[in-house]
């Protein structure tokens, strides 16, 4: 009786975050299909909790439809994903864990302010006082030095301070899981550098299990525990960066490594692979 | 053929369970008053003007129609109750949804269609915040509260554009006492509540319509001016038919 009526009790959303170990990602013989195209086929990857894990691959490959499904945005057509154990899909077991993802473009609410889109989560879930909101989000400001941002509106932002605030909008949740999709898509060399120090920088400053996914080679191989890359909606490797800067397999050595060859350019071959 | 009829079946079936969803959350609802007043200020404010120079306009052309043919019949004291009863029962109610959809549906259409194309939809789940408690139940909880004000603030509009012109054409002659002296004898108060009634259930049907459309976005930029025209266009499509079958019902 007890047991059945502590079902319905509303779950403590605090006491439930007192668990702030980072963690576990568990991809079980995943597979995604979209009607007749099947992007992810058969993806098995076990993330440890707070690793930086990074997902490569050329555009299309499916690495961004693979953190969908992490995310719990869309449900895979095979296999299971888990998040300490619990599937990301499920709205009644969301709340036992913290995941934040950082869009790639952001994704910030446009008709809010930049303070109004970090302070949205903690009001909402209300887990609390509204002193402690101002100061858990001023406190993600300073962190990423965008401070003077609070009361701009997202359009207001470069491509950068947008990515910026997102990333602080996601500390704002007090992540165990952060993922990233394309952190350093369509920013220039210094702020790349910016964004991959602050990535690493989380990691050791807060213990969170980071998974990023990219094809930014510099970031992957610089900050990441260990490196998936998929191929063609399959993994092909996991492996640590210093492993992967001396494989032999030719489909990854291209991939980091690609030369340029205007005698024997490579988009023809493309062509004739489609033909 | 077949897809559209797909089509059609999968927006009425993800409409009901939007709705079904947003009601789930009504418990939360003092949680977001703020934002129902928002949405009510919002929909009443852009609504108001136009339904009313609309109104004012449909309530002249009543009076104005009726005295041209029943002036042959000696029967212009009865204008009042035509008017009055057209307005309560049927133009009122239909000119502030149609209104509504136009004006208030179309941006509700584009502001959440942008949101989902842009994102902030799935920002929105990644944090466990349902968008149906944060965006659909304000605007839902709202249009009820404010459709009964608009359709009252309507009929009196509509009933004041036909006493002036009862009194102003000279073929038709009938004073305004003679005019609201008519409707206050012949308009029952089941006249006025039927009205209501209609204006509760188009305007909740338009705002569920706004922002079932807009959710169910995919795609980019050219989408979201897809939506917003499939938005009213099925909105306006709705009212009309489904204030025949109310009418039916009520009567």
């Amino acid at each position: 009786m007890t047991a059945a009526l502590a079902k319905f009790k509303k779950p403590d959303l605090r006491s439930m975050r007192e668990d702030r170990s980072p963690a576990k990602v568990e991809i079980v013989a995943l597979s995604k299909s979209y009607g007749r195209q099947h992007v992810l086929h058969d993806i098995s990857v076990a993330v440890v909790p707070g690793e930086i894990f990074t997902i490569m691959g050329p555009s299309g490959s499916g690495k961004s439809v693979l953190l969908r499904q992490i995310a719990g945005l869309e449900t895979p057509t095979r296999g299971t994903v888990t998040i300490n154990g619990l599937n990301p899909c499920d709205p009644t077991t969301r709340d036992r864990f913290a995941l934040a993802l950082v869009f790639q473009a952001g994704a910030l609410f446009n008709s809010l302010t930049v303070y109004e889109n970090l302070a949205l989560y903690p009001l909402e879930r209300r887990i609390y006082s509204k002193p402690k909101i101002r100061e858990l989000v001023m406190r993600a400001l300073q962190i990423l030095s965008i401070e003077n941002a609070a009361h701009k509106l997202p359009a207001e932002l470069s491509g950068g301070m947008k990515k910026r605030v997102a990333i602080a909008r996601a500390l704002v949740m007090e992540p165990q899981l952060i993922l990233y999709d394309e952190p350093t898509s369509e920013l220039d060399p210094i702020m790349s550098a910016t964004i991959a120090e602050i990535i690493g920088t989380l990691k050791e400053q807060f213990s969170v299990t980071t998974i990023v996914v990219t094809h930014d080679r510099e970031l992957s191989l610089t900050i990441s525990d260990r490196v998936a890359i998929i191929h063609e909606g399959r993994l092909r490797t996991i492996a640590p960066p210093a492993a992967l800067r001396h494989t032999t397999d030719p489909v990854i050595q291209d991939f980091l490594n690609p030369q340029i060859d205007i005698q024997h350019p490579r988009f023809r071959k493309m062509e004739a692979n489609h033909e | 053929m077949k897809n559209r009829i797909n089509d059609i079946l999968e927006g009425f079936g993800s409409a009901v369970t939007l709705a079904w969803r947003a009601f789930a959350s009504l418990p939360k609802a003092p949680r977001i008053l703020k934002r129902i007043a928002e949405h009510g200020y919002y929909s009443g404010y852009t609504t108001l003007p136009i339904a009313a120079i609309l109104c004012f306009f449909i309530g002249a052309e009543l009076a104005l129609q009726s005295g041209l043919t029943l002036r042959h019949f000696g029967a212009k004291e009865f204008i009042g109750i035509l008017v009055g009863a057209s307005m309560a029962r049927e133009l009122g109610p239909v000119m502030v949804a149609i209104i509504l959809a136009g004006r208030v549906g179309s941006a509700v259409t584009a502001e959440l269609a942008s949101m989902k194309v842009y994102q902030e939809i799935d920002a929105l789940e990644t944090m466990n915040i349902p968008p149906e408690r944060l965006l659909v139940l304000p605007r839902l909880l709202a249009v009820l509260l404010v459709m009964p004000v608009l359709t009252i603030i309507g009929n009196l509009i509509g009933w004041f554009g036909g006493a002036i012109v009862c009194a102003q054409v000279s073929f038709i002659g009938v004073g305004p006492e003679a005019y609201f002296q008519s409707i206050k004898r012949y308009i029952e108060v089941k006249d006025i509540t039927d009205g209501l009634i209609k204006a509760e259930i188009f305007g909740f049907v338009v705002m569920l319509i706004a922002c079932n459309t807009g959710l169910r976005t995919r795609g980019g930029p050219r989408e979201i001016g897809f939506a917003v025209t499939k938005s009213v266009v099925t909105s306006l499509f709705a009212v009309l038919v489904l204030n025949y079958f109310i009418t039916k019902v009520l009567a």
